[in-house]
């Protein structure tokens, strides 16, 4: 009986917010926002803001040290270099299934991936496995002093040759 | 006549100090055998009295026990490991080779932090069977299976972030394509990877992260999560000791 007149005391007449209820929200509201910027800060905390990674644009040295017919694989770029009858390009070495280093295997004539088998054709389309898709094309161009270069974060159209 | 060995006993569970530190003295009752596991931090976590039948080797198997046993050997070789251990590229490797062969006794403990890794794995995976198998998942124990899953998992995260710490080819590429699979998750697979190896590439920060969630993050958390874990036994009605009565009877019971 005294409770039920204590709350109706306590209670807006208006049926709005009474001083306690006012309260508790502003209390639950400052600590969302709290919440919000704690993950704010710490997403932004967990991503680095400099990379101190090797640079995607790599030298390849000159044309003439790669023969016509040739796919040259460098495993520390993780590219392969190309060389046809029509030009040169440059192919990603990395595997677009799950990240491994392929392999040219010149005794077969195809691009593998040691990991899981997927196959790639020395243009970089998909034979076998289970690769969702073909091995990308790289920015290539020549430099001021005849250098092959090749962007690796540069994915291009297939089919893109440099002729020299 | 010279004094027992239990009378020595009582004697210094008498003492001052001794009472001053464990808050029991000496006794045989049932009360203050319950008084000595209730007053002590490790031991309250358990119950205080158990059926006979539920201590035989035959019910448990005592495979929850024998994965903290192995996780205990993890935390004290592990914590040994990280004196000799620079989680930095390419120290990583030639630390990890100066433990198996410069370091006294280094083959040993890292076989032994290996072995027992791998052990854990086995024994938590045991663990869990055996607890479906006897039923023993059923409520009230029903959410003590779900902290059961988290272990699982903690232990699981912990033997792939061990993986990477030797920094030899089969970690590098191990944890090149187990992050290629967390960047399939749908829209943030990317920022995840990105965060999780501190980078794009599997590289020194990748290395530090994975050594950080390895040696203090997922060890922390998976001793809150034992805690709880064995704390919930105790809440839950002690060890399960199997029904008594079949279910047909129970059920006809209500």
């Amino acid at each position: 009986m005294a409770k039920d007149a204590e709350k109706e005391r306590h209670e807006d007449p208006d049926g709005g917010l009474n001083r306690r209820q006012f309260f508790v929200r502003l209390g639950l509201g400052s600590l969302a926002v709290a919440g919000a910027g704690t993950a704010v800060f710490a997403y932004q905390f967990l991503s680095p803001n400099v990379l101190y990674e090797p640079s995607p644009i790599v030298n390849a040295g000159k044309p003439a040290s790669y023969p016509t017919d040739s796919v040259t694989l460098d495993p520390a770029t993780g590219i392969f270099v190309v060389r046809e009858a029509q030009g040169f390009y440059a192919l990603s070495a990395v595997c677009t299934h799950l990240g491994c280093l392929t392999v040219w295997k010149p005794e077969l004539g195809i691009i593998a991936c040691p990991c899981h088998g997927s196959q790639f054709k020395p243009d970089g389309t998909k034979i076998a496995g289970p690769a969702p898709r073909p091995l990308p094309w790289l920015r290539m161009w020549l430099n001021d002093d005849g250098d092959l270069m090749v962007d690796r974060s540069n994915p291009i159209a297939a089919r893109q040759f440099v002729r020299i | 006549m010279a004094k027992s060995l239990t009378a020595y006993l009582d004697e210094l569970r008498d003492s001052r100090v001794w009472r001053s530190i464990f808050r029991s003295g000496p006794g045989q009752s049932n009360l203050h055998h319950a008084l000595v596991v209730q007053s002590n931090v490790f031991l309250h976590l358990f119950s205080v009295k158990a059926r006979k039948r539920v201590l035989d080797f035959s019910v448990t198997w005592y495979l929850g026990a024998l994965t903290f046993g192995s996780f205990l050997i993890l935390v004290i070789t592990g914590v040994l490991l990280m004196l000799y251990y620079h989680p930095a590229v390419p120290l990583a490797y030639t630390d990890m080779k100066d433990l198996q062969f410069v370091v006294s006794s280094g083959v040993f403990l890292r076989n032994l932090h290996r072995w027992s890794a791998h052990a854990m794995v086995l024994l938590v995976f045991a663990h869990m069977f055996k607890v479906f198998y006897r039923g023993a998942y059923r409520p009230p124990r029903e959410f003590n299976w779900v902290i059961g899953v988290v272990l699982l998992l903690i232990t699981l995260f912990l033997s792939y972030t061990g993986y990477l710490l030797p920094w030899d080819q089969l970690a590098f590429w191990a944890v090149t394509v187990g992050s290629n699979i967390a960047s399939a998750v749908p829209v943030f697979g990317h920022r995840i990877r990105f965060l999780m190896l501190g980078g794009n590439l599997v590289n020194a920060n990748a290395l530090l992260r994975f050594y950080v969630l390895h040696c203090m993050i997922l060890p922390l958390t998976a001793i809150f999560f034992i805690a709880i874990h064995f704390w919930r036994i105790r809440k839950d009605g002690g060890l399960y000791a199997g029904t008594p009565t079949t279910v047909t009877e129970k059920e006809g019971e209500r």
